[in-house]
């Protein structure tokens, strides 16, 4: 019966390891990536994506960087019983293999705070997800009208 | 069972049936009472504050007083829920047309010391025509939320700036400035463009 239990256990390390092992940032799909115009810099700004995980294993994003704001950050608006938003950062993001996130008004967006340049609308801008494997991943981020409701305008 | 027995019987179950009232009372409606969730606005007769518009007018509660009104708080240095509100009412205002044509939309900051009149009146030009941008005093602004039973707070956030923790349901009036309901923050627009529909012909039945 022991010996048993420790064949299983050496057998699942076995076919286990490998796969954990892997970097597997690489089976993120990033979907409908967009954000706001801003009026100046003195306003953060808020980008929403989906974030897709195709590959098998769990995928965590830890941080984001860009050169339009110099504190990237993804935070969370929660809404309470008395009807009270507030916002605050989430630290990381877990994507479950098949599964995906929605950075989206009214929940989870990269939230830009410390603009260095005005986002125009018609413009992209580059965001680079990293993960917690040390992947990266470069989105490249339509900028929509600031009155935008989603990815189409 | 004699009659004593009977008796103390007797008196102990009415003491018990009152205990069971008394604590009933007191959970419900007595001191043990959970406060309520939300309290309804004052009617905008009863509120009373100054504050100044996107072109430079004083304005006030009685200035919409006569037409529907649609008041809701944010902030223009607000990267989320804000442009969503105001971008969703626009979307309700655009879907309603012509039907809108005497409604007040009003957005009060709640942030007067950023958000200054021409803040606002710079915001607002990129939303739906109708909506209004009202800002005052650190004192009117709290004046104004406790009428409208709004709650905000400022609150630090990373590198020394601040946000602001508001009340994000849109409030609507009839034309008599009674409350008449809010819309949540981020409602479908099936169920937000009738509840503003509803206050419009409100107006209608009564003038």
């Amino acid at each position: 019966m022991k010996s048993t239990a420790y064949i299983a256990i050496a057998f699942s390390l076995l076919i286990g390891l490998p796969a954990s092992a892997v970097a597997d940032s690489g089976d993120i799909v990033v979907e409908d990536a967009w954000a706001r115009a801003s009026i100046g810099t003195n306003r953060p700004g808020a980008a929403y994506m989906i974030l897709r995980n195709t590959g098998s294993d769990p995928v965590t994003l830890v941080g984001l960087e860009t050169p339009l704001a110099m504190m990237p950050d993804i935070h969370e608006t929660t809404t309470d019983l008395n009807g009270v938003s507030s916002m605050g950062p989430v630290g990381e993001i877990t994507i479950l293999p098949g599964e995906s996130v929605s950075l989206e008004p009214g929940g989870m967006h990269a939230m830009l705070m410390r603009l260095q340049t005005k986002m125009v609308e018609g413009e992209t801008f580059p965001l680079t997800l990293n993960f917690a494997d040390g992947g990266t991943l470069n989105v490249d981020v339509p900028i929509l009208g600031i009155a935008a409701r989603g990815p189409e305008g | 069972m004699n009659r004593r027995t009977l008796l103390t019987f007797g008196a102990a179950v009415s003491g018990v049936v009152a205990l069971t009232l008394f604590i009933g009372w007191w959970q419900v409606d007595g001191p043990g009472a959970p406060e309520p969730v939300a309290q309804r606005p004052l009617p905008l007769t009863q509120m009373e504050f100054q504050m100044t518009n996107q072109d430079g007018a004083t304005v006030g509660p009685a200035s919409l007083i006569g037409n529907p009104s649609m008041v809701f708080f944010g902030f223009t240095y607000c990267p989320d829920v804000c442009p969503t509100t105001l971008s969703d009412i626009s979307g309700w205002l655009d879907d309603l047309g012509d039907e809108v044509a005497d409604l007040n939309v009003v957005f009060i900051t709640v942030d007067p010391e950023r958000d200054t009149v021409d803040a606002m009146a710079d915001y607002i030009s990129y939303f739906h025509p109708a909506i209004q941008g009202w800002s005052g005093t650190l004192d009117t602004t709290a004046r104004a939320a406790a009428g409208f039973r709004a709650r905000y707070e400022k609150v630090a956030t990373e590198g020394g700036d601040y946000a602001m923790n508001h009340t994000a349901s849109v409030f609507l009036f009839d034309a008599e400035g009674q409350f008449s309901g809010t819309i949540d923050y981020h409602e479908q627009r099936e169920f937000a463009v009738p509840k503003i529909r509803r206050v419009l012909t409100m107006e209608e039945e009564t003038s």
